[in-house]
């Protein structure tokens, strides 16, 4: 038998630290939440998050003793540093998962028909019956608006900050490229009602004064949406091995149809997702649509005249302007907010249904 | 003393029994060529002659520049940002760095098989044969497509291993076949050089073989320079082999010497290409 050859359980190995038993950490978390909850509760009364954050620093300061005290110095650490990356992790969480509870609660009683087929032209009739407290006045104006002046920076920002990205990836080298990649961050960082500014002053050059369309809406939008573009587009390109680069071009393959056959087909997976991205970062945009788009009660298809509502600016407006009752108007603006969001997470379900199609077969 | 080797070389081979190949014109002719990064000299003086339908063996210790040198031979070496060259590389006596000449046009004709594997992961392993073709737009019929891949995928030896999983994608095989993927996705444009760079340092030995095999094939209508740090696959596969050196790191590569390899594994002109074959350096 070998078995004499391995030492008995019981002796104590050089290898082994003193091991705390998983039911600790779980007992000490009980304890936390329940001195929390108590102590909170007979100081001032029912208030979670003051329980919340008692609960959460008791337990990091007994978990991080008793660690020390069973195991070793190294083991109570690592778990004082997960515990404060895990509380962090909520931390993060609630807001979002707060927003996303209050927009629903809030904005799922005006999802009636009426919103999304009416605009907010409203009869004299429609007007009594709010006086009464009926829901009237819809959204589809504002939605059409945000779809169309969205789509409009889109149609300029994804071939401008893709065309950009390539220049810088695969040509653009020296001063220029140095030059653009600076000019680049700056745009990054233009407050969002400089560009409205921006693009209203551009199209009173041309049209005078008071001028305000979708068209200068979504190019006030595509000056916020192009160096995000460049930027993502720019990383997804740079992720491109140069191998498959030098494989096309040793093929006898020009340089540009390497890009396009080659490493736009590659990245193209990361590139719509950066795309996306840029897209739910301007479409809720209000300031720089209030002074470019303006705001219009009915539905105006034409991007090439008249003013244009977008769901953020609606949402505003119904909030600082809520009409009679006021309750009417708030409840449209929580609408158009739960219709935004909604509309968000469509583009990014399609995004990654999209990116995971294109994606490379090798790369899945 | 770089010079000498290579004006003997033509001479000495005359009095030996490959002297029928002294009559085959070189393929590829290069004279007082230098190589840069930028205004780094990375390789000096190289004088050199590759004959035709034999395969040519680069040797040397890392850095000596022959990787290098192989990239300037079709014009590979320039898509690193500022790099270039000076001198004359020519391919069937017409200069290929000659100003209005083209690079595309060079490097359908001198192919190339990288270090490690690189098939396109966009592809299938058909659309990956075919990759030269198709991605100059090349209009091929469905049969013609077909019989491409069929004949450059045997050539490569690969033909009976993923004859029934064409649609599969190029990265689904294992590191060996993707090279030989490669080899067929180079011979599948009918280049008449291949130049390999290092081609099966990132294989192991079972795959080394097979491609050694078929490079012994490859060489009835191909003309091959190979880059290998593997001295026994210079001794085993080529006709003809130059020893790269440098003298310190940071001085530029030049070439030592260059002649039949069976002479430079047995009785080497220079005492630094004894050293570095017999394993004393390198």
């Amino acid at each position: 038998m070998t078995a004499t050859m391995s030492p008995p359980q019981s002796q104590v190995s050089s290898l082994t630290t003193g091991k705390m038993h998983r039911a600790i950490p779980f007992a000490i978390c009980v304890f936390s939440i329940a001195v929390g909850v108590v102590g909170v509760y007979s100081i001032g009364g029912f208030k979670w998050g003051w329980m919340a954050i008692v609960a959460a620093h008791l337990y990091l300061l007994l978990v991080t003793i008793a660690s020390r005290v069973i195991e070793d110095r190294r083991q109570a650490t690592d778990r004082a540093m997960r515990t404060v990356m895990t509380i962090a992790f909520t931390t993060v969480t609630i807001p979002l998962i707060s927003v996303f509870w209050k927009v629903i609660a809030e904005g799922a009683s005006r999802f009636d028909r009426k919103f999304f087929t009416g605009s907010m032209r409203i009869t004299p009739e429609d007007m009594l019956a709010q006086m009464e407290g009926a829901a009237v006045g819809g959204a589809l104006h504002a939605m059409a608006g945000t779809l169309i002046i969205t789509a409009i920076a889109g149609i300029i920002s994804v071939p401008l900050g893709l065309l950009t990205a390539i220049y810088l990836v695969e040509y653009g080298k020296g001063k220029l490229a140095g030059a653009v990649t600076r000019m680049v961050d700056v745009m990054t960082g233009i407050p969002s009602i400089v560009a409205g500014l921006f693009a209203y002053a551009l199209f009173e050059l041309f049209l005078g004064p008071g001028t305000r369309s979708g068209l200068s809406g979504g190019v006030a939008l595509s000056l916020l949406m192009t160096p995000v573009v460049v930027r993502s587009s720019e990383e997804m390109l740079r992720l491109v091995p140069n191998e498959l680069r030098e494989a096309s071009l040793a093929l006898g393959v020009a340089k540009w149809r390497t890009i396009l056959k080659v490493v736009l087909p590659t990245a193209i997976a990361g590139i719509l997702t950066g795309v996306t991205l840029a897209v739910a970062r301007v479409i809720g945009e209000t300031a720089p649509l209030l002074v470019t788009a303006g705001v219009a009660q009915g539905i105006n298809l034409n991007p090439f005249s008249g003013r244009m509502t977008t769901l953020p600016v609606f949402s505003y407006y119904e909030y600082v302007q809520p009409g009679v009752p006021p309750e009417t108007g708030i409840a449209r603006a929580w609408g158009a907010a739960l219709m935004l969001v909604m509309i968000v997470a469509v583009l990014f379900t399609a995004a990654r249904i999209m990116s995971h199609v294109l994606k490379p077969k090798g790369l899945k | 003393m770089t010079a000498n080797s290579e004006i003997d070389m033509p001479a000495q081979t005359a009095g030996t029994t490959h002297s029928e190949e002294t009559s085959v014109e070189p393929v590829i002719a290069v004279n007082n060529l230098n190589i840069y990064y930028d205004k780094f000299l990375a390789v000096r003086d190289v004088t050199m002659e590759i004959a035709s339908r034999s395969i040519t063996a680069l040797i040397g210790p890392s850095g000596c520049g022959k990787s290098t040198f192989l990239r300037s031979l079709n014009r590979m070496h320039e898509v690193i940002p500022k790099a270039h060259v000076d001198g004359v590389v020519q391919l069937n006596g017409e200069d290929i760095y000659r100003p209005d000449v083209d690079p595309v046009t060079v490097r359908r004709r001198i192919g190339m098989v990288f270090q490690r594997p690189n098939p396109f992961p966009t592809m299938s392993i058909y659309e990956n044969v075919l990759a030269g073709m198709r991605l100059n737009a090349n209009r091929l019929s469905k049969p013609d497509a077909d019989e491409i891949v069929e004949r450059s995928l045997t050539g490569a030896n690969l033909w009976g291993e993923v004859k029934d999983r064409l649609d599969n994608p190029g990265s689904s095989l294992s590191g060996g076949q993707q090279q030989r993927l490669c080899i067929a996705r180079a011979i599948a444009v009918e280049p008449e050089v291949l130049l390999m760079d290092e081609p099966c340092s990132a294989l192991d030995p079972i795959s080394t073989m097979a491609i050694e095999a078929l490079m012994e094939q490859l060489k009835d209508q191909f003309t091959i320079v190979i880059v290998t740090h593997n001295m026994q696959q210079a001794a085993r596969v080529s006709e003809r082999t130059a020893f790269f050196n440098i003298d310190e790191p940071g001085q530029p590569g030049h070439i030592v010497e260059m002649d039949l390899t069976e002479k430079m594994f047995s009785n080497p002109q220079e005492k630094a290409t004894s050293d570095y074959v017999t394993g004393r350096f390198g």
